[in-house]
């Protein structure tokens, strides 16, 4: 194989990836705090986030909102390592994202699910990352799925789908799980049992990075809350502080459900 | 349309018949094309998925040349066989000349490209889907390629099916490194040219009838493999 040969995705992020992140150069004992600096994308001639600068506490829940087309897709796979930045730096307790990638895991708003069975689904993470088999029914237990270990992973219903990818982001043992709208097309039960779990995870010393539309969502598992609007950092406050009263103009007007351009 | 008539009903008395001579050129026909295109499988799929996954500089190029030898002339690669083949040739120690080992060889230069390129362009397709979380959790290379391969399997079947029917189809290369000796060489392709030759048009429409129902044979068991799998949700 050529040297310069790289393995990517491909459509927008084509360009932008990163190579995988194997190596651990420098290994901090934990990826926290976040510290992420003058943080430029571009592509196509376009500016898709600028200037975006912020700093995470290491513990509790933060969640990323505005409106459709601010950024907030594209922070979190900046943030993970899936992109890199035009400008600017991410930095895990002074770890590039990419090198922290393996440590953190993704939770896609759409799931991506090998076509596999359920069990085979979670067996593949396991393995890949060379961790225990053993604790797959135990995975599959959590998030309600044992009974369908066997069954193809392409025929659950989109929540059975979206819980069996949280089961398999948390089956890496992620310090850092982000979940991109990942409830943004299921049913209110659904919806609960996924907040369920993520709350379990947190409680576990897992750093939430959750990026969600909804506003009621917002409000049950936010610690904090970052609110992005044309591709900048509008606002980022405490919950207890945001909810009632938000700074930004934007953000006033998101929570009120005006159309914000 | 009285020739065509006769075809079959030749045809049908030959199956029939359990005539000794049609099964051998059946068998070894079946023999060469199967063993080619698992060959070419073997060598076309990492290829494919290699190149789907990819990026380096002049994989346009790549590209354009694989898609390209997809349609290599079969007696191109027969006589560049042959020349490799023959005594004075690179290979000619091998002795495989005039053999079915040399019409597996072609065959499987043949397809090569037709395996290779068209496992790029599934395997791209999933690679999409898959690239990101492929990213997320950090799998090298051989993981990816190896995850695509396996999980792209039954929409492969096609990309199999298609190398078979230009193996089994094939006439120019296997005519000029087999040589179409009786009992060694003959395959279906060629005892249809020599019947043909010989204006023995009915015997050699009967065997065409019969090649025909072998290639749509093989094609309805794979396909057959592919709905199964289909309707599983695995493909």
């Amino acid at each position: 194989m050529p040297e310069d040969v790289s393995v990517t995705g491909l459509g927008m992020s084509d360009a932008l990836a990163l190579p995988p992140a194997h190596a651990a150069a420098a290994r901090p004992a934990s990826l926290l705090p976040l510290q992420v600096s003058g943080l430029r994308l571009e592509a196509g001639g376009a500016v898709l986030l600028d200037g975006v600068d912020l700093a995470l506490a290491p513990a509790g829940c933060t969640v990323i909102m505005g409106p459709n087309g601010a950024g907030k897709s594209i922070l979190l796979k900046l943030l993970h390592g899936l992109i890199a930045p035009s400008a600017g730096r991410v930095s895990w307790n002074g770890l590039d994202a990419a090198r922290a990638t393996a440590r953190q895991a993704l939770v896609f708003q759409k799931p991506v699910l090998l076509r596999r069975s359920v069990a085979a689904n979670l067996d593949f993470v396991l393995k890949a990352r060379g961790r225990d088999r053993s604790r797959r029914d135990e995975l599959l237990a959590d998030v309600g799925l044992l009974a369908k270990a066997r069954q193809p992973a392409r025929l659950l219903s989109g929540g059975e789908a979206q819980r069996l990818a949280l089961a398999r982001a948390l089956a890496t043992g992620p310090e850092v799980l982000f979940l991109d709208e990942p409830t943004a097309s299921l049913d209110p039960a659904s919806v609960l049992v996924i907040e369920r779990i993520v709350g379990e995870a947190r409680a576990r010393g897992t750093r939430i990075i959750f990026v969600t539309h909804d506003i009621g969502q917002a409000r049950r598992i936010a610690d904090e809350v970052v609110f992005l609007h044309r591709g900048r950092v509008a606002e980022h406050a405490a919950a207890a502080d945001f909810f009632p009263e938000p700074r930004s103009q934007a953000a006033r007007d998101y929570l009120a459900g005006r159309i914000i351009l | 349309m009285q020739n065509i008539a006769e075809a079959f009903g030749l045809a049908l008395s030959l199956v029939l018949s359990g005539e000794a001579d049609l099964y051998e050129i059946v068998g070894l026909s079946l023999r060469v094309s199967l063993s080619a295109t698992l060959l070419a499988s073997a060598i076309g799929l990492p290829v494919g998925a290699l190149v789907a996954v990819s990026r380096f500089r002049g994989r346009g190029l790549v590209l354009v040349v694989m898609n390209a030898l997809m349609g290599l002339p079969p007696v191109v690669v027969g006589l560049l066989v042959y020349l490799s083949l023959s005594r004075s040739g690179p290979l000619g120690f091998l002795g495989l000349l005039y053999t079915p080992g040399a019409m597996i060889l072609a065959q499987t230069i043949l397809i090569v490209p037709i395996v290779a390129a068209l496992s790029r362009q599934v395997l791209e397709d999933l690679h999409a889907e898959y690239a990101d979380q492929f990213r997320s959790l950090c799998l090298s290379p051989r993981q990816s390629i190896a995850t695509l391969l396996w999980d792209g399997r039954y929409a492969l079947l096609t990309v199999w099916l298609a190398g078979f029917g230009r193996a089994i189809a094939e006439v120019g290369a296997v005519i000029i490194v087999g040589g179409n000796i009786d009992h060694l060489t003959r395959v279906m392709t060629t005892a249809i040219a020599l019947e043909t030759s010989k204006g023995d048009l009915a015997l050699a429409l009967a065997l065409g009838i019969v090649l025909l129902v072998l290639a749509l044979g093989v094609n309805a068991a794979v396909q057959a493999l592919r709905l199964t799998a289909a309707r599983q949700a695995h493909a």
